[in-house]
């Protein structure tokens, strides 16, 4: 079991606190609007230096949405996006490659490309970017294939490997430039107990030595529990609750209480909106 | 179909033919960064190229054949089956060859052009490119784009020869026409420059055409499996309309 190195005794806190001075990613006035739906609503967010930060919500809040908007992925109907100290809509294509170059995503389908290897995936990145003996680049793959317990696999393609299998070497060509922000788009899927493990025992450590700032989107939350410094809870286009992770669990809101605890009833809604259900059915009076 | 419908449509069109023009333009400002990965580009023009190899030969005889059947019987009407090698050349190299070369290779290589970036698109592959800061324009469209302009004139001469190796089986191999009139006609009528290499600057426009179409379908198809489908077909109508319509004006401006 990975120990724990977060501290649990943090008081709960709103959304811009945690990196008051020291935010990696710091996110003001976000508005989205997608498809006449409001996914953001003015929102603030500060994203601190070096820890991890959990971003939970219900399916289709918008945590993916919010990824793309700090990668300069999707651009944003209002509001600014600062990352490392640069306003991403304000970047150029060859500003945002920059950028990018310091941050590794982990896609939620993985996104491996189809027609290289295992082996080959990893080392992409490196062959684009840096011009390295082929010695070094097959030690640095190795290595991080190592790190998530798939080395023995370098030589398959990604059709032969199982869901699970994907997000690791996936996981294993966002890390393998080191870089400065990870983004990891829900990393838990598909993963058995051990492989679960392992990986958040490597985020961890990611941070703890290289001091990555990492950016975690996750329904796992007793896994986000082991790992995360600080979470954040999308709802309604609103950052509802945010804080450590075991002070959201005692469920002092009822946000935090509907959604940790699993419950169809609360602030959050179940039911996509819809009509009523029994005039849907045809049974309201005067229906038929 | 009612007037706004049909303005609405005529607007769609044009929207179209604008972004297929940017695209381009896309393109080519990628085309100079693509060169860096020139081993992508012989993939592709293996791919696209040797892999059409088949299709070509195959129909490249048979076109020639039907041709040299379809001309001695004609020619033995005015007494001139000795111009056989000739009007068989002339025809394969000016209009049969290049034209008939395109549409294969937009069947062949243009479906799976678009296909391809259309899976890569659907399965976030060009997204993934994008956050691995790889420009998948300068990666993935232009080796491409580039692929298609080196291999289609390639394929038009290997199209040519196997045609004309078709006709002189059916006329001097089957129909007994003299083999030294059949060659001797051939080579002292069509000239290089004119007639052989006009085919194969035709060849290349078409290439670099079908190769536009075909990236364009695959990198704007809905992320979707009926996106896909639709796109595939869409490159295969595209480009023969497009191909047909080019032939005309490149004739008129070549002749």
């Amino acid at each position: 079991m990975n120990p724990r190195v977060n501290d649990p005794t943090r008081s709960n806190q709103d959304a811009r606190t945690p990196a008051a001075g020291n935010a990696c990613v710091r996110i003001r006035g976000l508005r989205t609007v997608l498809n006449g739906k409001t996914i953001f609503d003015d929102v603030d967010l500060d994203i601190a230096r070096g820890k991890i930060t959990a971003i939970m919500g219900p399916s289709g809040t918008g945590k993916t949405t919010l990824l793309r908007h700090i990668t300069g992925q999707l651009a944003a109907d209002c509001g600014d996006i600062e990352v490392d100290g640069r306003h991403v809509a304000g970047l150029n294509r060859t500003q945002l490659f920059d950028l990018r170059e310091r941050i590794g995503y982990l896609f939620q389908n993985s996104a491996l490309l189809t027609d290289f290897s295992v082996f080959e995936n990893v080392a992409f990145p490196l062959r684009q970017h840096l011009r390295l003996p082929e010695e070094i680049i097959r030690n640095i793959v190795l290595t991080r294939l190592q790190s998530v317990g798939l080395r023995g696999a370098a030589h398959l393609m990604p059709s032969e490997l199982s869901g699970g299998m994907a997000r690791r070497v996936a996981l294993a060509r966002a890390i393998v430039r080191d870089p400065d922000l990870m983004i990891y788009d829900e990393p838990f899927v598909g993963l058995d107990p051990i492989a679960l493990n392992q990986i958040l025992t490597l985020i961890r450590t990611l941070n703890d030595t290289l001091g990555v700032t990492s950016i975690l989107v996750a329904h796992e939350f007793s896994a986000v529990r082991r790992i995360a410094d600080h979470v954040v809870l999308i709802a309604g286009g609103k950052f509802v609750a945010s804080g450590h992770p075991d002070v959201l669990a005692r469920g002092d809101s009822e946000w935090t209480r509907q959604f940790f605890g699993g419950e169809a009833d609360g602030p959050v809604p179940f039911q996509y909106p819809a009509r009523d259900y029994a005039t849907e059915l045809g049974f309201a009076a005067g229906a038929r | 179909m009612n007037a706004p419908r049909r303005n609405m449509m005529l607007a769609d069109a044009l929207a179209q033919v604008g972004a297929v023009g940017l695209f381009m333009f896309s393109i080519l400002a990628a085309v100079p960064k693509s060169l860096r990965h020139y081993r992508e580009t012989v993939r592709q023009v293996w791919f696209v190229g040797a892999m059409s190899l088949v299709i070509i030969m195959t129909c490249g005889l048979f076109v020639g054949m039907v041709l040299s059947l379809q001309l001695y019987y004609v020619l033995t009407n005015f007494g001139g089956t000795a111009a056989l090698g000739t009007v068989v050349a002339l025809s394969m190299f000016r209009e049969l060859g290049p034209v008939v070369t395109a549409l294969l290779f937009a069947g062949r290589a243009g479906t799976s052009m678009t296909a391809e970036i259309g899976l890569m698109r659907a399965t976030d592959q060009l997204s993934a490119m994008e956050m691995m800061a790889v420009d998948p324009m300068s990666y993935v469209v232009a080796p491409r784009f580039l692929a298609g302009i080196l291999a289609m004139p390639l394929l038009v001469c290997i199209f040519n020869a196997l045609g004309l190796l078709g006709a002189h089986l059916v006329g001097v191999s089957w129909l007994g026409l003299d083999n030294g009139t059949f060659w001797g006609n051939m080579t002292s009528t069509v000239e290089v420059w004119s007639d052989l290499l006009n085919g194969v600057w035709k060849s290349a426009a078409f290439g670099a055409v079908i190769a536009l179409i075909a990236t364009f379908q695959g990198y704007t198809t809905p992320p979707t499996s009926e996106g896909v489908a639709y796109a595939t077909t869409r490159t295969v109508v595209s480009s023969a309309i497009v191909v047909l319509a080019l032939d005309f004006v490149m004739t008129a401006f070549l002749m």
